[in-house]
């Protein structure tokens, strides 16, 4: 693809639960800084990457797994990880806004209450920064301190963004995070992420074949838990060159 | 027949059924407040019984019932909302975890004389605690375990799955997300599940029987090993073993009795419903 250094490397991965495999032989090249778009019909594995990326999959009982994800020059499932020091690097966003119980500020300041920063000042500044980064500032900044299920959903959505945000991640994992939301929250979303690539890696999982294509700068296409094609995002959502790209880029399936 | 009709006598008879629930209830409370009202004043709550209890007052009764729901909350709430903890959070789903709670639910139906004569085996007579707080607060405190256990962990796991999710990617241990999440959202649930235990634990008679129980003590107990009096088994005692006792005055303890526990009750409703609004999932 590129010749940056990747961020991530996926390596050679298959995964199954309950005796289905959901991913198989899995290769991929995540580059730094950029916006990787996993996309594909539903049951492609995609969200099941994404969780194994984080090890949000150790939670799940009666899995394997071969293979390696490689962060950071080092082996994520290697037995002597901080998995919590992981998950602090590399955030996550779900497809559902899931607001923790409590206010704005308490939802923003979670992961780093729980990474034990006590310090005000400096609280008070992560909490600022993470809700600009994700385009909510300006809307919440007068009730910082009132319930976070009184947002709307875009809101609690971008509430959740900076939530993962706030821990300063180096990547970014996002699994359709603006189904549901109306187009405007949506544009402010993609916005928010154009702005971020320069600074953090950004894997998402869109909504569609065209939000797809508007954040690509690298795409791979996945299909039944198989790996079709991956590319930069003119190769893939104009010029691909396996069929069954073509077929679901275009809408023939889907 | 029409279906209307059949409609309407129907309703007719589940209303029926439904005053036929709360009849009992009100008439319960009625008589014994119209009988024992007239005994129960500041002094029959503050002053120990005298002449042989037929006047006076049941201060010992009184603190004795405190001190034993004390006693049992004391050792039942950390045991059981600490297993529910475990159970709920924690425990896999092996054939271990499956004898756990099987086990639980056995504890539940075992009736409570039964209880009665295992606190006075093992805590009366094999460890040696003799009839004292310390032996009926135990035994009632496992009487009570299985409803704080069970209510607790089901508290637990009505909490949605998501917050500890959300907490878990957000570097969170498992333990992080029950202290800080999970737990404080099952509160209110765990909450009512105590008061409704240790209510239970107040009100019984048979497991304090061998165990803790004194027909009378001239002074209030000042150690936990011993004796003292309580409420149930003071009624049952002045009820049937003491020939003459005044009516009112049997009626007034079972007055005193069932406020505490209507009382008791009436804090869970409160705490539950409460929160139960107050709830964002």
């Amino acid at each position: 693809m590129s010749n940056r250094v990747p961020a991530i490397t996926i390596e050679e991965v298959s995964y199954s639960y309950g005796g289905k495999a959901a991913l198989q032989d899995v290769t991929l090249q995540v580059p730094a800084r950029a916006i990787t778009v996993l996309f594909g019909p539903a049951g492609g594995g995609k969200t099941t990457l994404l969780r194994l990326v984080n090890r949000l999959n150790d939670l799940v009982d009666d899995t394997h797994m071969s293979g390696h994800i490689w962060f950071d020059g080092q082996d994520v499932y290697a037995p002597d990880v901080d998995i919590c020091e992981l998950r602090r690097r590399i955030g996550m966003v779900f497809a559902l806004p899931l607001p923790l119980p409590g206010t704005v500020r308490e939802n923003v300041l979670y992961g780093p209450m729980l990474a034990r920063i006590r310090d005000g000042t400096r609280l008070q500044h992560i909490l600022e920064r993470s809700l600009s980064q994700a385009a909510l500032w300006d809307e919440v900044r007068d009730r910082l301190d009132s319930p976070a299920s009184k947002l709307s959903g875009g809101q609690q959505q971008r509430l959740c963004i900076a939530r993962s945000l706030a821990l300063q991640p180096e990547v970014l994992l996002l699994d359709e995070p603006t189904s549901g939301l109306d187009p405007i929250s949506t544009a402010k979303v993609e916005a928010s992420l154009n702005q971020l690539k320069q600074d953090i890696t950004i894997v998402i999982v869109p909504h569609s074949v065209q939000q797809g294509a508007r954040l690509a700068d690298y795409a791979a296409f996945f299909l039944m838990g198989e790996l079709v094609e991956q590319g930069t995002r003119p190769a893939m959502f104009t010029a691909p060159t396996d069929r069954r790209t073509e077929d679901y880029v275009t809408g023939r399936f889907g | 027949m029409n279906r209307f009709v059949v409609q309407r006598i129907g309703f007719a008879v589940l209303a029926v059924a439904a005053i036929a629930v709360v009849l009992p209830i009100l008439l319960v409370i009625s008589a014994v407040v119209a009988r024992g009202i007239a005994a129960v004043d500041w002094q029959f709550l503050s002053a120990m019984p005298r002449e042989g209890m037929k006047a006076g007052g049941i201060l010992p009764a009184i603190v004795g019932t405190l001190l034993l729901v004390a006693g049992t909350a004391l050792v039942s709430i950390p045991v059981g909302v600490g297993g529910a903890i475990y159970l709920a959070e924690y425990a896999r789903d092996t054939a271990f975890t499956r004898a756990i709670r099987l086990a639980i639910v056995n504890l539940a139906s075992i009736p409570s004389i039964v209880y009665g004569l295992f606190g006075l085996g093992l805590f009366v007579l094999f460890l040696g605690f003799g009839t004292s707080i310390l032996a009926g607060s135990l035994t009632l405190s496992i009487m009570t375990l299985p409803i704080i256990v069970s209510t607790a962990e089901e508290a637990l796991r009505a909490v949605p799955t998501e917050y500890r999710t959300v907490s878990a990617s957000l570097g969170g241990t498992r333990w992080q997300g029950i202290r800080h999440i999970v737990l404080p959202q099952a509160l209110p649930g765990i909450i009512t599940g105590v008061i409704l235990g240790l209510l239970r634990a107040a009100g019984e008679t048979a497991p304090i029987l061998f165990t803790v129980a004194a027909f009378y003590l001239p002074h209030l107990p000042r150690s936990v090993s011993d004796q003292t009096m309580a409420l149930p088994y003071h009624l049952y005692v002045i009820s049937t073993q003491v020939p003459g006792m005044p009516l009112e005055i049997q009626y007034g303890t079972a007055l005193v009795l069932l406020t505490l526990a209507l009382s008791m009750n009436a804090v869970a409703t409160l705490v539950r419903s409460y929160f139960r609004r107050r709830r964002e999932w």
